[in-house]
Parts: structure tokens; C-alpha cells; sequence
């Protein structure tokens, strides 16, 4: 049950955080030069963005509780279960930032689910 | 991406980096984890203390590290080449993730285990050679 909990949050928090970073960068319109002059003035522009604190902080929870489950399961069972992080990018990618995934993207991640699966038996 | 040889050898270098340091860096995690211990209650007065002792382990300042260099090489590497060439090669990183947390770690990787990480990198390999600009995107 701890384990399920913390890979909830690795997936989802950490997942989220990154949907909510891109997010914000899309607000920010595209990097075009790349002197280090721009580069931290647009740095600086992206902290400005409040969804980028919301994906920062989500995606520190993420980290920690990658920690957490690190702290008592193999990492040869944590990060192949984390790969469930591209079903939830998928998913949250259509709903919150509306792309289109199209069927060989789906194919690929039901092919991923189908491995965590395994793996996740492997484990118990 | 054009031909150039040398273009080539930094790719291959590149995703070289990418394969062996993410791993790498969550191998060093672990490490470092398993030695800073699990919390008894999962409480504030309980997490404290982890937490300090995490800050303190030199494995996880690897890892940290270990993943910067990752993400640094694959930031560089779409700076040259396509998304879709470049994540399809990262799906090999979960078939290093057991081999290294195999010999560094001592785990025991059973068959079924394996079994489910190559069909995870074929899943991930998938993903990755779609397009990651789907038509009709905003």
C-alpha cells in the first residue's frame, strides 16, 4: 500500500509538474537566440509564470517520493514502474494542454503499461 | 540531420551519456537511499531527520549529479538532432537500469523481471518514434 502511494506520486505529481512546466513555456513564446544574455532574461521570464511554480513544486514531490520508494523497493523494480509516467503524460497532455496523441503513441504506451504490469508481478 | 561524420560520433557520444547517466543517477539514488534508511512513521518529526541525512549522503549528491549530466547531454543533443530520432535510443536506459542496479547493487533480476523491461523498452522505443508533433496540435 506505501509503495502504491509513493508511485502515485512520482507519476502523477511528477508528471503533472512537467505538464504544468509546459504550460508556462507555452506562454513564453519561442527561444530564438541563445546568447547568455537571453537565456537569463528568459529564465527570469519563466519564473514569472505561476505555472511554473506549480510544476516546480509538483515536481519536487515527485522527487522525494522517488526517494521515499527508493529508500525500501530495488531500483531495478522502481524505474521501470515510474515508465507509467508516459501513460499519464498522455492522458494529461490531451486533457490540460490539448495535443492529439496519435494511434502509434497509444500503441506504444499500452505496450509500456502491458511491461510495468509485469514487472510490477515480478515484484510482489 | 545531415551526414557529417563528426556529427555522428558526437550523436552516438551523446546518447552514450544519456544511456549510461540517467541510470546511472537513480543506481546512486537508490544507493544512497538504502543506506540513509526508510522512515519508521512517515511523520514531520519522523522526516525530519531523513531528510538531513539525505542532504548529507554523498551518493545522492552523485545521483544529482549523475542526472544533471544526463539531462545537460540531452538537452544538447536536440539542439542538433530530432526528438524522434534521439528518445527512441533513451528506451535502452531502462535495460541498463537492471543490468547496472544488478552489479552495483547486487539485485537479483529474475527472468519475469526482465521480461517486463524489454517490453517496456519496446513500448518506450514505440512512443518515441511516432511524431512529437502530432497533427491538428495546438
Amino acid at each position: 500500500m506505501r509503495t502504491f502511494i509513493f508511485f502515485f506520486l512520482i507519476i502523477v505529481s511528477g508528471t503533472g509538474g512537467e505538464l504544468c512546466v509546459s504550460r508556462a513555456m507555452r506562454g513564453m513564446g519561442e527561444l530564438h537566440d541563445f546568447g547568455p544574455k537571453s537565456i537569463v532574461d528568459f529564465v527570469l521570464r519563466a519564473l514569472c509564470q505561476p505555472w511554473m511554480w506549480v510544476g516546480v513544486a509538483m515536481m519536487a514531490v515527485g522527487f522525494f517520493s522517488l526517494l521515499a520508494v527508493l529508500s525500501f523497493r530495488d531500483v531495478s523494480f522502481v524505474v521501470p514502474v515510474s515508465a507509467l509516467s508516459y501513460a499519464a503524460g498522455a492522458f494529461g497532455a490531451k486533457a490540460f494542454l490539448g495535443e492529439r496523441i496519435s494511434q502509434n503513441r497509444w500503441l506504444g504506451i499500452a505496450i509500456v503499461c502491458v511491461g510495468v504490469t509485469i514487472v510490477w508481478w515480478s515484484g510482489r | 540531420m545531415t551526414s557529417r561524420p563528426g556529427l555522428h560520433l558526437k550523436t552516438y557520444l551523446a546518447i552514450f551519456v544519456i544511456v549510461i547517466f540517467a541510470p546511472l543517477g537513480s543506481v546512486l539514488l537508490g544507493k544512497g537511499m538504502k543506506g540513509v534508511g526508510s522512515a519508521a512513521t512517515w511523520t514531520f518529526n519522523d522526516l525530519l531527520p531523513v531528510f538531513l541525512r539525505i542532504l548529507s549522503n554523498g551518493y545522492i549528491w552523485l545521483g544529482i549529479g549523475s542526472l544533471l549530466t544526463f539531462f545537460v547531454a540531452y538537452m544538447m543533443i536536440l539542439s542538433w538532432a530530432d526528438y524522434s530520432y534521439v528518445q527512441p535510443s533513451t528506451s535502452l536506459s531502462y535495460a541498463t537500469v537492471a543490468i547496472l542496479s544488478h552489479f552495483f547493487l547486487g539485485e537479483l533480476i529474475t527472468p519475469l523481471r526482465w521480461l517486463g523491461v524489454a517490453i517496456i523498452c519496446t513500448g518506450v522505443f514505440i512512443v518515441g518514434r511516432t511524431s512529437p508533433r502530432a497533427h491538428g496540435a495546438h
